[in-house]
This record gives structure tokens, sequence and C-alpha cells, in this order.
């Protein structure tokens, strides 16, 4: 399904401020995949979802994803393929356009856009039923401006967005870090449903290592731009938060002894 | 001070109104023109003081050539495009900030008109000599021809940016980084926004050309000013006469008031017998005005200044 084969990336070469953010970073997800990522700040955890997503082009390696080599692609190119839902719940959704507007603008993903109408009376009927899923009240405010609307209902507007024309990969980077906690457990919850109703291949980076433990069937650390830590299905399902927190320091070199230390890391 | 109050003659005021709507109306054409990059793509655009005055030159050069008026105004139109696309590009693909990109097009478009009239920095047309599609000789007529044109366009904007094109366009301005996750080109869009928006103003130069009987190098000057001041002042009388109720065609139908109410507050100042060559600084005081109410609206609301007063809540 999705290939990463020994991406690197390095921010600001050749500057006092140069990073290597990615070092011959390599990923295989097979098909239903749904993979939460967790390492400290500075890990390399939102810049593997930005290469993948082609936010800017990689120095080294290459992605492959559903039999399409898109290492070339730009961000725009790609986006028939990949879902994304972001930490800031402001950049997933145009304030200043109707709900509606929005999700049409969603269901025409990476397809040509020409002068048909922007949103149908078909499409319409599938908004009602789609945003009646959520349990937000939604669907009877189709026409308003999302601007109106809270954090979390953007959020979720955004998920519903990203899986509205079925992708590939869904892209998921911190994306209830900005709600409160209680909106947060709904969004992770319906991204759950969401990714399960349609079969998804998913990604996702949370700062939570419980969250990371109960959600997807495979769980990655990541350090310094690279994977350190690779667990999936039964070994995954039977991790605690103890054992999760000894893997890390003893793979990655540091102290851990608490959740605060790999969140700040 | 009473021989001043003597001399102005109200009637002669009711006299040039007429005259100044038809002007608003198309001052109105070339801030709709601007209302899709100033608010639709959040970009100031510069290059319309620039392809205001390249509509008029095309125009009443074509038609001094013997071309038919409508004609000329479509060359005008793809000559605006041109100049817009210009812009664009300088903006996307050469990484220049748009206002300067914009910038960059307005001075090279005064050699370009220069150009285009053969070096003359005024070019007539006589009405008396070519069928012209609007003048000032005919008030009425203009009128017409000018509300007409501003609804033709009103609906093809009220339909175009309801397409998906448009759509993304919208939604270019009004957040990029989404765009580009649902997989939308920003720099066609912004491109095409430039390109059409150019073309628009190109139109109403084209228009204003033949109203006033010949083409200036300098009848575009401020142009942007103008515009802006008729969005901004058709925004605040919209809101205020319709509230919620403002929707799309609301929005731009006080966008084309708000360029007749301009001009009619300029014919006021002249038949108050103010020096014409103020103009330019009377213009800019009010559109500087109008740019500030939202901002100090919101400021009286809340500030430290309010609190230093002892005028917070607690106080």
């Amino acid at each position: 399904m999705l290939d990463v084969v020994k991406i690197s990336k390095t921010f600001n070469p050749g500057t006092i401020n140069e990073k290597r953010a990615l070092s011959e970073l390599s990923l295989h997800l097979d098909d239903g995949d749904f993979v939460t990522v967790i390492g400290g700040n500075g890990a390399g955890k939102s810049t593997m979802l930005n290469a993948i997503a082609g936010v800017w082009p990689v120095d080294e390696g290459r992605i492959v994803l559903d039999g399409n080599d898109i290492t070339a692609l730009p961000e725009h190119k790609r986006a028939f393929l990949i879902g994304r839902v972001f930490q800031d719940p402001m950049m997933g959704t145009a304030p200043n356009m109707q709900l509606e507007e929005n999700l049409a603008l969603a269901k025409r993903r990476g397809e040509r856009r020409g002068l048909r109408w922007g949103v149908t009376k078909a499409e319409r009927e599938e908004y009602h039923e789609r945003l009646k899923t959520l349990g937000l009240g939604l669907e009877d405010r189709m026409t308003a401006k999302v601007g109106l609307l809270s954090g979390g209902q953007r959020q979720a507007v955004t998920l519903l967005m990203a899986a509205l024309r079925k992708p590939k990969l869904l892209l998921l980077d911190e994306h209830t870090a900005a709600l409160d906690p209680a909106t947060a457990r709904k969004v992770l919850e319906l991204s759950d449903s969401i990714i399960q109703e349609n079969g998804l291949t998913a990604l996702m980076i949370t700062h939570n290592m419980s969250d990371a433990i109960r959600h997807g069937n495979r769980l990655i650390m990541m350090n310094e731009g690279h994977i350190i830590l690779d667990v999936r299905g039964e070994e995954k399902a039977h991790l605690t938060k103890r054992e999760l927190m000894e893997k890390f320091s003893q793979l990655s070199g540091a102290q851990v002894e608490n959740d605060a230390m790999l969140l700040s890391k | 001070m009473a021989a001043y109050f003597a001399s102005l003659n109200f009637l002669k005021l009711l006299r040039s109104m007429p005259g100044g709507v038809a002007q608003g109306l198309i001052w109105g054409l070339m801030a709709l023109g601007l209302y899709i990059t100033f608010r639709l793509l959040d970009v100031a655009d510069l290059t319309v003081d620039g392809s205001f005055t390249t509509g008029g030159a095309v125009t009443v050069m074509l038609i001094l050539a013997g071309w038919p008026a409508w004609a000329a105004l479509l060359v005008a139109v793809a000559a605006g495009v041109l100049a817009g696309l210009v812009t664009g590009l300088l903006h996307t693909r050469l990484g220049i900030p748009a206002i300067l990109a914009g910038i960059l097009t307005q001075l090279s478009l005064y050699s370009i008109n220069l150009r285009i009239m053969g070096m003359s920095a005024n070019k007539a047309v006589s009405v008396d000599k070519y069928h012209l599609v609007l003048t000032s000789r005919n008030i009425p007529g203009s009128i017409l021809t000018g509300l007409i044109i501003c609804l033709v366009l009103i609906s093809f904007f009220y339909w175009y940016f309801g397409t998906e094109q448009g759509s993304a366009i919208r939604a270019t301005g009004a957040n990029a980084a989404m765009c580009r996750a649902l997989g939308i080109n920003v720099d066609t869009m912004k491109v095409l926004g430039l390109a059409i928006s150019n073309g628009i103003v190109a139109l109403s130069g084209g228009l204003m050309s033949q109203y006033q009987g010949f083409a200036d190098i300098n009848m575009g000057r401020g142009a942007i000013v103008i515009g802006l001041a008729a969005v901004i002042i058709g925004e605040v009388i919209g809101h205020a006469l319709l509230g919620k109720y403002m929707n799309f065609y609301g929005t731009l139908s006080f966008v084309v008031v708000g360029g007749v109410l301009y001009y009619l507050v300029i014919v006021t100042v002249l038949w108050l017998k103010l020096n014409s060559n103020d103009l330019k600084l009377f213009t800019a005081v009010i559109v500087g005005l109008f740019l500030a109410i939202p901002y100090l609206r919101a400021h009286r609301k809340s500030s430290f200044a309010r609190l230093k007063k002892g005028g917070g809540t607690n106080a």
C-alpha cells in the first residue's frame, strides 16, 4: 500500500539552523493498517507526514503509494490519494465559506475543477446524511459559515471531508491536540469509526501514549528522524504505558521517568 | 463667505448628478473586478492602475482604426487579462510578493500604454465620427448601458463563483493550505483570479474612455483607491441596510452602488468649487477613513487604552 524507502530531509542546509529532520527513514504500510505514531518533539513525526503529503520535496528516497511513485509529485497533485486532518482546527476548513461548500470542495479532492455547479442537489442530500452520523446537529446548519463552528466541530467536519472521497491513505497530524479532553475523545472515537467503516489505511500522530496504545493495529515510535520501535497485532494490544516508556529510554538512550519527559524530549 | 454660498447653484448640482451616476456605474464595474482580488483572493492588486488605462487606450486606438466599439472592448478585455496574467506569473512563478508584482506590471504598463497610443499622452475619439457604446453626450443612454453591463457582470459572477472553479478561487483566498491538501493548484487559481479581475478592469477603462471621449495616459491613476472606496462604501452601506440578509448578490450589487455613491460625492465636492487637483487627496482620506472604521470599532470595544481610563467591565 504505502512504501516509504530511505527518505531523508534536512532543513536549512548549510546554515547555523541546519536540522536533519528525517534520516533514511523507511516504512511499509499494509492495506488497512491503522498506525499510531509517537515520539518526542523534534523526533520527525510531523516531518514524516509532511513528506508523505508532499508539503516539500524530500532530499533522498522514494515514496510509493498504491502503486504510484509520488516522490516527484507536488502536494496538490498527490492529494487525490491522501486525506488529511491537521493539528490546528482552523487549517482544515475555509471559514468564510458555507459548510456544504467546504464539503463539496473536499468531495472533488484531486479532480479537475471545471465549470459545473459547485454543489449539486444530490450532493446536499448525501452531506445531510453524512453530517447526521457525526451526531453534532450540523446537518441542520449546512449553509452556515464554517467559521461559526467550534474547534471540535470544525475538526469533525475536517475528518468527514478527508474521508468524503475515500483516500488511499489518511494522515492525522495530532488532530486532537488543540481540543479539550472531552472533545478530543469524541473526535478520536469518530476517527476510529470513520477509519473502520471505510476500511482506510491511516497514520495518526499523537502525544498521548494511552491513545497511541488504545487506537490502531500498529504503533511506531520515532526518534531523531527515524523509526526506533514498530509493534503490531497482539504485541501492541497488550502494550502498557510503562513498557512503552521503558522501551523509549532503552532505545533512545535517554532517561524517561514519565509521560511528560517523552512529551518534552 | 456669503458671496461663496450665493455662488452655489443647487439646480446645477442636481443637473450634474446624472452624469455622476453614469461615471459611478463605470467605476462600480471596475470595483467589481477589484472585488475578486481584494476580497476573494485577499490580495491588493496594484496592476489595475495600469490595466484600466490599457483598456481605455486599446479601445480608443481600435475605434480610431475603424473597429466597431464592441469588438474594441473585447480586445481591451483580452489586454487586461494579459496584464493580470503577467502579475500572476510574477507572483506565483518568480516568488515576487503580490503587491510588488502588481507595482511592476503597473509601471511597465505606463510605457506600454504610451506605445499603444502612438507615443501620445492623450487620444480623442469623437462620438460625431464614430459609433460609441456610451458617451457623456447621452447620459440617460449611458446610465442604461452601464446598468445593463453591471447586471450582466453581477450575474456572471454569481454563476462563476458558484462553479467548482470559482469555488476553488474563493477557497484559495480563504485557506490556501486546505486547498493544497484538497488537490487545488493554488498558484493557478491566483493567476486565474488576477487575469479575470484585470480583464474586467480593462473593460471598465474602455467604457470610461468612450464616455469621456478620450483615453489619457493618467486616466487610471488612483484607480485602485477608487475601486477600494467603492467596495468598502458598498459593504458598509449594504450591511447597514440588509444586515444578515446580505448575500453574494447583495454584496456585488452594493459594490456597484458604492461606486455610484463615491462618484456622487465627487460631483458634490466639485460643485462646492474645491480645486479638482485636490480630489486625489480627498479620495485617499475617505478611503483611509472607511478602511479604519472596522479596526477602530473593534478597538473601542476592547483596548488597553479603555482599561487605563477605568472603562473595563469591572470598573
